[in-house]
C-alpha cells in the first residue's frame, strides 16, 4: 500500500511502539508577546486510526490542526515540541523539507470545499496538481486518479473530472477534496471539521469514507470538530481540548461512557437526541482567551464541583483509568454521571386556535418552484419545527411567512387574517407580530451601531415611547436573554457568537412579538452553545407566551424545542404531526433516513482496536446516553459507498 | 469555528474589508497614521498644505509686483529669482496654493457626495434606477476626465465655482462605481434584511444602515478623489482655467515660466514639487489607509484581542 514513497527518510519507529503521529509539548504563541495560545499539547495516533479533536471555538483545536502540518496562522509561531509523522519530526524541517511533507506525506482537508478548491481549475486539473507535486508518490499518475476517485465514491469518470467545482454539490466537492487529500498516500490526514457545511446524510457518507479509506491505508487521521456526537461514530481516540490545552484524552469508548473531567461531562450534556427527548444543558459563561488564563484550572470558572485548589495552578494530566485528564478533582468526583434531565414537553396548545395557518402555499425562485402546496397549521402557544435537508425549501418557507420571499401563492393567515406577501404590503401591527431571527448573528447585526442603537433604534420604528422608558424596556429585555445593561455600549464584533444571537433574539422580542420564525438559529454556534440558546428559546416561549416556528436541518435538535413538526423533501411536505411520533415512528422513509443518519453519541467505535472491547448495547442502564446506530455496526468497504440514486441504508432496517 | 447549515455558505470569519472591525471612531485612521507609510504620507500632506496655508500671510514681497528682473537667478533678496515678468517666485510660490487646495477640496467633497448617492441608490434600489444611473455613469467614464471638465468649461467659460463643479462631477461616476459595489456587498447582510422586515423605508435603511458601514471604502475613495482633484485642478490651471492672470498659482506658474526653464528653473521646479509632493502624499496616506482597512497591515485577530484586554484593564 505505501509503495513509491520517498521523501521520508529511513528513521523509523516501529509502529507497533509509537503511533505514526507522535505529539510532543506543541506550544503555538503569539509572535511579539509570547502569549501562548496552545500549551504543551502531547498526543498519539497510531496507522489506521482516528483522532478526534473536540472543543469550542477558540479552544484552539484549529491551532494543533495547522500545526501539524509544520504552519501557525499569520502572527502566530509554533514555540516548542515536535510533531513526528513516522519518526520525522516535521518542526525540524525547513521550508523546501515541508514542501515535500505538505500533501505527500501529511495532508490536510478544511472545512469549506468550496474555498479549498480553486473556482478557476477544472476538477482534474487540481488533483493532477497534486500528484505532479509529489511526482514520487504515484508511478502511474493517471492509474492513481481513478483509483482514488473510485475510493471516495466519485464515479463518473472524465465527465466529472472536466467539470469546475461549482458545477459540483457540497457533497462531491469534499469528496474531491478528500480525493486530493488521499492521491499520494499519506501517512497522516488532518480534517478540519470536513462536514460542517454538509446535510447529515452527505455527512455520515463522507464520514463512512474517511473512517474506511483510514483504515484500509492505514493512515493515522486527526478529526477537528466541535460536535462529539460526529466524532464519536468516527474516532477511536477522543482529546477533548478547552482554553488552548488538553484536558481529557483516551480512548473514544471509555471517554463517552464515563467522562471523567467536569468540561467533557458538560460538552457531552449539551449533544442533543434524535432518541430521547432531553432538556439539554449548555455552558454558562466564556472560556478564557489567550492572555486571560492564569496559572490555574482554565475551566474551573465554569465548573460546578470547583474547589479553592483548582485555581492554585494548572492541573497536570493525570492518568485515569487508562486516560489522561487535567482535572486535580478527577478522581473524588463520580464518574460518568452525566445530568441528562428528561423534558417534559407540555401538551400541544390549543389546536382548535392555530395562530398561523398556511394553506396551499407554493412559491419560486424564478421559473424554479421550491414549494408545492405547502399547508400546516401552528397552535397558538407551541412550537413548530421545520426539518428537511438543505433544498427542501425549509428557509424558503420561513421567508415567505415573513415578508422576506414574496414569489409565492396560496394563503398564509394570522389569527384568520390572510397575510400579503412582501413587506411593504403589510401593516405596521403585521410586521411586530411576525419577527424572525437570522442563522448566521455575525451578519445579522449591523457591526457599526451598538447593541443599545440596534435594541433602541427598532423599539423605535414601532412605538412612539419616551426615550427613558425605552432604555428601560431594552434593559428588561436583554436581562430576559442572560445579558445585561452592560452590553448597551459595545459592538457586535466585541461578543461571542453566543451573545450575539442572543442580542438577536432580544432585538426580536423587545416589540413583543405573537409570533418568532427561527432561521435554523444555532447551527452556527457550537454545540454548548447551542444548547444554551435553545433552552432559552424554550423558556421565553413558554414565559412570553410566545408561538415559535422553529426551522432546523437537525432533527435531534428538534425533540427538545418543539411540540410538532413538519417534513420538507423537494418543496414538498412528506410528513407531519407530533414531534415525538414523527421520531420514533416516522411513515416516511425520508423521515426515517433524516433521523437515522443524525450523528449520535454512541460509546464504541466498531471497526477499531478498541471496538471489539464492548460490544455496542452491552452497556448497564445509567444516564449516560448510549445508543446504538444500525448503520454503525459493519465495517464500511469501498463498494458500499457507491452513491444511490436510492439511498435506503440510514433506514435502520 | 462554528457551523452552518447545509447549502448556505461558509460561516463568517468576521467579514473583510466593508464591514471591518468596530473601534472607536476614527481608530482605523490612526492605526493608518501609525504605520510608516500613514507617517510619511501625512506628514508630507500635513507640510504641504500648511505652507499653502500659512504662506501668503509670510511672503516677503507682493506676489503680484515686479520686483527683478525677468527670469533673474536666485540671490540673497530673492531667493528663488525672478519669473517671467520679474516678479518674486518665492512670493508668487507662498501664494499660490491656497485657492488651489480650496478648489480641489470642494470638487471632491461634490464628486464624493453626488457618486455615493447614486451608487448607493443604484446598488440598493437595482432594477430600473440602477440601469439609468449606471448607464449615466457609463457615458461620463467614456470621456477622460479632463476632457469631461474642459468640455463644460468650453461650454458655460472659465468661472471658478464651474471649475470646481466640473471636476466634482467628473469623479463623481468612478466614486458611483466603487460605492456600488461596496454597497452590493453590504445589502446583501442579514442585518439590512432585517430592517426591511420591520418595514423601514429604503433611504432610512441606506442612511443607517448601509452608509455607516461604507465608511472606509468612503475613506479611501475621499483620498483618491482628493489627490486627482489636486492633479486635475492644477492641470486645469496650467490650460488657462483657473484663476484669471495676476493672480498666482501654482498650475499657472509652471505654464508661465516653462519659457524660461533654462534661465530659471526655480519656478517651475518649485510649484511642480509641491504638487508633486501633496499628491504623493495624499496618496501614501490613502494607501496606508487602505491597507489597514483590509486588512493587509492589520495584526492578527489574537494581537488584537490582547489590545482589547489591555485597554479594558487600563480602563
Amino acid at each position: 500500500m505505501r509503495h513509491g514513497r520517498t521523501a521520508i527518510p529511513a528513521a523509523r519507529t516501529s509502529p507497533e511502539t509509537a503511533g505514526r503521529l507522535e505529539v510532543q509539548g506543541l506550544t503555538v504563541a503569539l509572535r511579539g508577546p509570547g502569549t501562548e495560545v496552545v500549551s504543551d499539547v502531547s498526543l498519539s495516533v497510531p496507522a489506521g486510526q482516528v483522532l478526534g479533536l473536540v472543543g469550542e471555538s477558540g479552544s484552539g483545536k484549529t491551532t494543533v490542526a495547522l500545526a501539524l502540518l509544520g504552519h501557525a496562522r499569520r502572527g502566530l509561531q509554533i514555540t516548542a515540541g515536535q510533531v513526528r509523522i513516522d519518526g520525522t519530526d516535521l518542526l525540524a524541517l525547513n521550508k523546501a523539507g515541508l514542501r515535500a511533507i505538505r500533501g505527500a506525506t501529511v495532508s490536510y482537508v478544511a472545512q469549506d470545499p468550496l474555498s479549498a478548491l480553486n473556482p478557476a481549475l477544472r476538477i482534474g486539473t487540481q488533483l493532477r496538481e497534486i500528484l505532479a507535486a509529489h511526482p514520487a508518490a504515484a508511478s502511474d499518475p493517471g492509474a492513481r486518479m481513478a483509483e482514488v476517485l473510485h475510493e471516495v465514491s466519485l464515479e463518473g469518470g472524465p465527465e466529472l473530472l472536466r467539470r469546475y467545482p461549482h458545477q459540483l454539490s457540497g457533497g462531491q466537492q469534499q469528496r474531491v477534496c478528500l480525493a486530493m487529500a488521499f492521491a499520494c498516500r499519506p501517512s497522516l490526514i488532518v480534517l478540519d471539521e470536513p462536514t460542517t457545511g454538509l446535510d447529515v446524510t452527505t455527512q455520515r457518507h463522507v464520514l463512512d469514507t474517511v473512517r474506511s479509506l483510514c483504515a484500509s491505508h492505514s493512515v493515522a487521521a486527526v478529526y477537528v470538530s466541535h460536535d462529539l456526537a460526529v466524532v464519536s461514530g468516527l474516532a477511536a481516540q477522543v482529546a477533548v481540548m478547552y482554553a488552548g490545552r488538553i484536558v481529557e484524552i483516551g480512548p473514544a469508548t471509555r471517554l463517552f461512557q464515563e467522562p471523567l473531567h467536569p468540561y467533557t461531562r458538560r460538552l457531552i450534556a449539551a449533544v442533543p437526541s434524535p432518541d430521547h427527548a432531553y432538556k439539554l444543558a449548555g455552558i454558562d459563561g466564556q472560556q478564557p482567551g489567550p492572555g486571560q488564563r492564569q496559572d490555574a484550572c482554565s475551566f474551573a470558572r465554569r465548573c460546578s464541583l470547583a474547589v479553592s485548589e483548582c485555581s492554585a495552578a494548572t492541573p497536570r494530566l493525570i492518568e485515569v483509568n487508562g486516560r489522561m485528564v487535567r482535572c486535580i478533582r478527577a478522581t473524588d468526583a463520580k464518574p460518568g454521571q452525566v445530568p441528562r434531565p428528561p423534558l417534559l414537553q407540555p401538551a400541544l396548545g390549543r389546536p382548535e386556535l392555530p395562530l398561523l395557518a398556511v394553506r396551499r402555499l407554493s412559491a419560486a425562485y424564478g421559473p424554479a418552484r421550491v414549494l408545492h402546496e405547502v399547508a400546516f397549521e401552528v397552535p397558538r402557544e407551541s412550537c413548530l419545527a421545520v426539518v428537511g435537508e438543505s433544498g427542501s425549501g425549509k428557509t424558503t418557507l420561513a421567508r415567505c411567512i415573513c415578508g422576506l420571499h414574496r414569489n409565492w401563492t396560496g394563503e398564509i393567515a394570522l389569527r384568520a387574517l390572510p397575510l400579503p406577501s412582501g413587506t411593504r404590503h403589510r401593516s405596521k401591527e403585521m410586521l411586530r407580530t411576525v419577527q424572525y431571527i437570522f442563522q448566521n448573528p455575525y451578519t445579522s447585526l449591523n457591526p457599526r451601531k451598538t447593541i443599545g442603537q440596534i435594541m433602541l433604534g427598532q423599539l423605535g420604528l414601532f412605538w412612539d415611547i419616551r426615550s427613558r422608558e425605552r432604555s428601560e424596556r431594552v434593559v428588561r429585555v436583554l436581562e430576559d436573554v442572560s445579558l445585561s445593561a452592560e452590553y448597551l455600549d459595545r459592538y457586535p464584533d466585541q461578543l461571542s457568537g453566543g451573545e450575539r444571537q442572543r442580542v438577536a433574539i432580544a432585538r426580536a422580542l423587545v416589540v413583543e412579538p405573537d409570533l418568532l420564525v427561527c432561521d435554523e438559529v444555532t447551527s452556527a454556534l457550537d454545540v454548548s452553545v447551542q444548547a444554551t440558546i435553545v433552552e432559552l428559546l424554550r423558556r421565553l416561549q413558554a414565559e412570553r407566551h410566545l408561538t415559535l416556528i422553529f426551522v432546523t436541518h437537525n432533527l435531534a435538535l428538534i425533540r427538545s424545542i418543539a411540540q410538532s413538526a413538519v417534513v420538507l423533501r423537494g418543496g414538498h411536505v412528506v410528513e407531519s404531526g407530533p414531534v415525538a411520533h414523527i421520531l420514533e415512528h416516522p411513515s416516511d422513509p425520508y423521515t426515517a433516513r433524516l433521523a437515522g443518519d443524525v450523528p449520535r453519541l454512541i460509546a464504541g467505535r466498531p471497526g477499531s482496536s478498541q471496538g471489539g472491547e464492548r460490544p455496542v448495547g452491552d452497556f448497564p442502564e445509567t444516564d449516560t446516553p448510549q445508543y446504538s446506530l444500525p448503520h454503525c455496526g459493519k465495517q464500511v468497504s469501498p463498494a458500499d459507498l457507491h452513491p444511490r440514486a436510492d439511498d435506503a441504508r440510514g433506514m435502520g432496517a | 469555528m462554528g457551523v452552518q447549515t447545509p447549502g448556505t455558505r461558509p460561516m463568517t470569519p468576521p467579514a473583510p474589508s466593508t464591514v471591518s472591525r468596530r473601534r472607536p471612531r476614527g481608530a482605523l485612521l490612526r492605526a493608518a497614521i501609525r504605520t510608516p507609510r500613514g507617517g510619511v504620507g501625512l506628514a508630507l500632506t500635513v507640510l504641504v498644505v500648511v505652507f499653502a496655508f500659512v504662506g501668503p500671510l509670510l511672503a516677503p514681497y507682493s506676489p503680484n509686483g515686479l520686483a527683478t528682473v525677468q527670469f533673474a537667478h536666485p540671490s540673497g533678496r530673492y531667493v528663488l529669482g525672478g519669473d517671467f515678468l520679474g516678479r518674486d517666485v518665492l512670493s508668487r510660490v507662498m501664494a499660490g496654493g491656497e485657492v488651489m487646495l480650496i478648489m480641489a477640496a470642494a470638487a471632491t467633497a461634490i464628486g464624493i457626495v453626488a457618486g455615493a448617492l447614486a451608487g448607493m441608490a443604484a446598488a440598493y434600489l437595482r432594477g430600473w434606477p440602477d440601469g439609468l444611473i449606471m448607464r449615466a455613469v457609463d457615458v461620463i467614464l467614456a470621456f477622460p476626465q479632463i476632457v469631461f471638465a474642459l468640455m463644460l468649461l468650453a461650454m458655460v467659460g472659465p468661472k471658478l465655482w464651474l471649475i470646481v463643479l466640473a471636476v466634482g462631477l467628473s469623479h463623481a461616476p468612478q466614486v458611483a462605481r466603487v460605492v456600488r459595489s461596496a454597497t452590493l456587498d453590504v445589502s446583501e447582510r442579514d442585518f439590512v434584511k432585517m430592517a426591511e422586515l420591520q418595514g423601514m423605508r429604503p433611504i432610512r435603511v441606506m442612511r443607517t444602515e448601509i452608509l455607516p458601514n461604507l465608511v472606509s471604502p468612503l475613506m479611501v475613495e475621499i483620498g483618491l478623489r482628493l489627490t486627482y482633484s489636486i492633479v486635475i485642478t492644477a492641470g486645469l490651471a496650467f490650460l488657462g482655467f483657473g484663476q484669471p492672470p495676476p493672480a498666482a498659482s501654482w498650475g499657472t506658474m509652471i505654464n508661465e515660466n516653462r519659457v524660461g526653464l533654462a534661465l530659471n528653473p526655480w519656478a517651475v521646479i518649485v510649484p511642480a514639487a509641491l504638487i508633486a509632493l501633496l499628491t504623493i502624499g495624499t496618496n501614501t496616506l490613502t494607501d496606508a489607509f487602505a491597507r489597514v482597512a483590509i486588512g493587509v497591515d492589520r495584526r492578527p485577530e489574537e494581537a488584537a484581542l490582547l489590545d482589547d484586554l489591555n485597554t479594558e484593564t487600563a480602563a
